[in-house]
């Protein structure tokens, strides 16, 4: 394992990226708030163990539809969803699918950091908690432990676990966010902007630490930034008035893309 | 001329200043109004305020001292044999020679020269003009009432003098003050900030002597009964003694009172409590905004009722249906039909004094509830947890500190709470833990001691002083607890 250089490590990771099939598929998805429509019919399938950013101007409708795939939109009253979603096959807006059990296997990371107003500890162990992943004293340790390391906090945080998580520093309390997301072991983490708060060296840090999950979990992130799709990403998304524009490798993407909205939209030109 | 026509005109003066003020600012302008520093409005309201205020100040005091002065001129006008009988029988005689002055003001010419010769027949000839008098007139109450009349006369003139000349002055000063680079518009402001500083004064200053008229009657009453006593007295009879009779003074316990307004209070947030929590975590989770738009505002209609409306509730219908349905239960079990539920008890307060409570824990709670951030849901929705597991786990954890500031704020209305008490908890002064019994609390312990034909001067009246005060800075300790906790709370989400 440790012989594996990073290198080797990617072309792995891509081999399987193009051999394995979609993780989840949207298939003529819309949204409606109230008599607005915020969706038009579209289509996106998510890679497993990739990468997916979701790029586009504000209000394009890249955030509304992030929160389709774990039902996030349930929360808000007037919205209504159609077309179809599927995570491994099964329709996650089928009236049998518990929704409950869905956001347990699609995490969720939010624009702003969040943590609970627990300790850190209290934080990461909320999750597994509620879904019985754990039973004993030492088995919630665990998970805290691999939670934090996974999400590269263990080293800042492991002398002060019992210390309010509210206390830790911006980008730290989105590494908490993200340790908790983790420790439910979920399949899929979707992330929403999770670096426009946080200042340059604790997006580095976040961004790495994107980069390494991917092995484990796929991944859909929703940014403002073109440098971060380019740099975490392995296939991209553009939408545009409630449009998915193109969907493409990021390479590709952002040396060649096949539609002139992207082009424009990635080098400036409106947005 | 009478105080409201005086004040009629100074504000006629005012508005008139304030007119001749802007007309002669814009007069200065030479129809460049960006020349003056304010505009014309601001140098007449200048003019208007120097006219007005200080004239206002002047019949203020004026009113205040006059009275005070013309009283101690009659005073020490009164005959050597009046004054020698000390302050009381002074009074007496001060308050008589005043109504024979407001009674000669009705006579005629004739009538006065006849009843100064002879004053015998004094109390007929005011009876017959309709100016009752307490006691027969003395001989040297004409003349000092005459007296009266005459400086209550020159008074008022010289006011109304005094204060047009203040007022008159005032508008001339300030209008021949008026130039371009006059700051009539910061002048104006800092009026402004004088008049709002003394309004808020106004309101602290009252709750001072509020506390310090019942401080000095709480003294008086400590001079009869030790503090010791009353505090820690387990007994509360005080018997009202009869007249001349004074080894009877009755007992000054405050504990049994105190008992009974912690236990009601006990009842009443055991009940409301639950209730206004639930229906404040539907309100603000679960209902939906057209629902909580039409919920929200009927639950808070009940904190509108008058208490007096709960107290006949509680009389008429809670306390006879608990009364009944106790005797119908005991005689289910035992065959018995005798309830075991008085009317008036401790449940029965307890359970009203909980309704009226219901909208303050349900209002301020959900207020509470709404301010927790919409993200720390999301983030708990997102990891698969439920609603209520939501709630329950991280957003009462997060809004316990201000739910449990509400929760003492409403503490402290049901310990001060006096209407619904006074028709159901009862008037026995005991200390039990049967909530099925009659109790009493402090406040209807007041009502009691203060109702009927007293005098401020025996320590079963004073007692209520006592247990006014006392009431007093358990709320007030209260109230502060929940506002630093509430406060303390904001500052986490700010």
């Amino acid at each position: 394992m440790n012989i594996m250089t990073e290198a080797a490590v990617e072309k792995a990771l891509d081999q399987k990226m193009n051999t394995v099939s979609h993780k989840m598929v949207g298939k003529d998805v819309s949204v409606y708030y109230g008599e607005k429509r915020a969706l038009f019919d579209v289509n996106l399938n998510v890679r497993e163990n990739t990468v997916t950013a979701l790029i586009g101007p504000s209000g394009c409708g890249k955030s509304t539809f992030l929160r389709t795939l774990n039902r996030m939109n349930d929360t808000i009253e007037s919205c209504r969803v159609t077309g179809r979603i599927t995570l491994d096959e099964d329709d996650i807006y089928d009236p049998s699918i518990d929704v409950v059990e869905l956001r347990a296997r699609v995490g969720m990371v939010f624009q702003k950091p969040n943590p609970f107003p627990k300790s850190i500890y209290e934080n990461v162990a909320y999750g597994p908690k509620i879904h019985g992943l754990a039973r004993t004293k030492a088995e919630f340790d665990q998970i805290v432990e691999t939670s934090l390391q996974k999400a590269g906090l263990w080293n800042e945080a492991k002398d002060r676990l019992h210390e309010p998580g509210t206390g830790l520093s911006g980008g730290q309390q989105q590494r908490l966010c993200i340790a908790r997301a983790v420790a439910v072991s979920p399949e899929v983490i979707l992330m929403d902007e999770p670096c426009s708060a946080l200042d340059p060296i604790a997006t580095a840090k976040v961004e790495e630490l994107i980069h390494e999950l991917r092995a484990n979990y796929t991944i859909v992130i929703v940014t403002h930034s073109m440098q971060q799709a380019a740099r975490v990403s392995q296939r991209t998304a553009m939408f545009h008035l409630g449009n998915l524009v193109e969907e493409n490798d990021t390479d590709k993407m952002f040396t060649n893309p096949d539609d002139q909205r992207t082009q424009d939209y990635i080098m400036g030109r409106f947005g | 001329m009478n105080t409201s026509l005086i004040l009629l005109l100074v504000l006629v003066i005012g508005l008139a200043t304030y007119l001749a003020g802007r007309a002669r600012a814009l007069a200065t302008s030479k129809g460049k109004l960006s020349a003056l520093h304010s505009l014309p409005g601001y140098h007449g309201t200048y003019a208007a305020i120097c006219a007005t205020i200080p004239a206002l100040l002047v019949l203020a005091l004026w009113l205040v001292a006059a009275p005070v002065y013309i009283d101690n001129d009659i005073r020490s006008s009164l005959p050597e044999t009046v004054l020698a009988e000390g302050e009381a029988t002074t009074e007496l005689a001060l308050g008589q020679v005043k109504s024979i002055a407001g009674g000669l003001k009705l006579l005629n010419a004739a009538e006065l020269s006849t009843l100064s010769d002879d004053p015998a027949n004094l109390r007929e000839v005011l009876a017959a003009k309709g100016v009752p008098l307490a006691g027969e007139g003395e001989a040297y109450m004409v003349g000092s009432a005459q007296r009266f009349n005459t400086l209550t006369t020159a008074s008022r003139y010289l006011m109304a003098a005094a204060v047009f000349l203040v007022a008159v002055a005032g508008a001339v000063l300030a209008l021949r003050g008026i130039k371009t680079p006059f700051r009539a518009r910061n002048q104006v402001e800092r009026v402004m900030l004088g008049a709002l500083m003394l309004a808020s004064s106004i309101a602290i200053l009252t709750t001072i002597g509020i506390v310090g008229s019942m401080l000095s009657e709480t003294i008086r009453f400590f001079q009869s009964v030790s503090p010791v006593e009353f505090f820690f007295g387990t007994v509360w009879d005080p018997r009202f003694s009869a007249a001349g009779s004074s080894d009877t003074s009755g007992q000054f316990g405050l504990l049994p009172l105190l008992a009974g307004t912690l236990y009601i209070a006990l009842v009443a947030m055991l009940f409301a409590v639950p209730i206004g929590l639930f229906a404040a975590i539907y309100m603000a989770e679960y209902a939906r905004p057209a629902v909580r738009s039409a919920v929200k505002p009927l639950l808070e209609i009940l904190a509108g009722i008058p208490t007096i409306v709960y107290g006949f509730f509680a009389l008429v219908t809670v306390g006879p249906f608990l009364r009944d349905i106790s005797a119908e239960l005991n005689g289910l079990v035992t065959g018995n039909y005798v309830s075991f539920i008085q009317a008036q008890s401790v449940l029965t307060a307890g359970i009203v004094m909980g309704i009226m409570l219901i909208p303050f824990v349900s209002s301020l709670s959900d207020d509470i509830i709404t301010q927790v951030p919409a993200s720390l849901r999301d983030g708990s929705l997102g990891l698969g947890a439920t609603r209520s597991e939501t709630i329950k786990r991280v957003v009462l954890p997060a809004a316990l500190p201000g739910i449990v500031g509400a929760l003492l704020l409403t503490a402290s209305r049901a310990v001060g709470e006096t209407m619904i008490v006074v028709l159901a908890a009862g008037v026995a002064a005991r200390m039990q833990l049967n909530p099925f019994e009659a109790m009493t609390t402090v406040t209807v312990k007041i009502v009691n001691q203060l109702t009927g034909d007293l005098e401020f001067n025996s320590p079963q009246t004073l007692v209520a002083f006592a247990l006014g005060i006392t009431l007093f800075f358990i709320t007030l300790c209260l109230n502060i607890y929940a506002l630093y906790i509430v406060r303390k709370y904001r500052e986490q989400y700010e």
